[in-house]
């Protein structure tokens, strides 16, 4: 019997290495089937952006992103979950977000990591600012309706949707 | 209690963080909106659209019925817009 499993979140200024977190939750185990993860990029707006400046909440962006996970964990039979979120200034190509979820079968390790990330982008207490590459002031990005949709498909009686 | 702001919540106020002590008759989330408002230009300014802003005390999501009695942390920012 193999111990159970606890979400790794990890939020970091520095980039992340995805082949050394797919392997770091392998490790050691031979009862994972499937492994999906996400990575989500800085794109460059076709050439307008420089960079995102990504603020967050120190201590409330580990905690929710933790609560995130614990739901995905008590839902989904996974043998691992990591979530990676950056802060600071992220440049076109670089790397913003990872997400990893194991599980035995490819549809819980699908449908975890896809829940992790609807309610990771509306959830968890993260801000973008655009730097532009025409050096004018940027703006922050507007939260998108479309990503609340996203999260409402996953309403069950999450105690994520209980508070707020 | 402390209050701390985040993205353009933060940028409109001109502070990341202060100190304040409550008056009397603020009970709820709502309430400490309405009275921060009128504490100053750059408050209206941040807080004139007091439903789009989000809340957290003591790092959880709440919404704006929730009482605030014993927090020690109020954060104020608007949607967010990681991942």
């Amino acid at each position: 019997m193999t111990a159970p499993v606890l979400p790794s979140v990890r939020i970091q200024a520095e980039d992340f290495d995805l082949a050394a977190e797919m392997a770091r939750v392998a490790a050691g185990r031979k009862d994972i089937g499937a492994i999906v993860t996400f990575s989500g990029l800085c794109r460059d707006e076709a050439g307008a952006l420089a960079a995102l400046e990504l603020e967050h909440y120190p201590g409330m962006a580990e905690a929710e992103i933790g609560r995130i996970a614990m739901e995905a964990m008590a839902r989904w039979p996974l043998q691992g979950l990591t979530a990676i979120h950056r802060y600071g200034k992220v440049r076109p190509g670089e790397n913003i977000v990872l997400v990893i979820a194991a599980s035995a079968h490819r549809q819980a390790a699908f449908e975890a990591a896809s829940f992790l990330m609807d309610y990771l982008k509306s959830r968890a207490p993260f801000w973008k600012k655009e730097h532009r590459a025409d050096g004018t002031q940027g703006a922050w990005i507007d939260a998108k309706e479309a990503d609340e949709r996203a999260t409402a498909r996953w309403d069950r009686t999450s105690p994520l949707d209980r508070k707020a | 209690m402390k209050l701390i702001y985040f993205a353009w919540v933060r940028e409109r106020i001109g502070k990341p963080e202060e100190e304040i002590d409550l008056p009397a008759g603020i009970e709820t989330v709502s309430d400490l909106l309405r009275w921060l408002r009128g504490q100053g230009d750059e408050y209206e300014h941040a807080l004139q659209v007091p439903e789009v802003i989000r809340v957290a005390i003591d790092q959880e999501h709440v919404d704006h019925r929730e009482k605030i009695g014993g927090a020690r942390e109020i954060a104020l920012f608007p949607p967010m817009t990681g991942g």
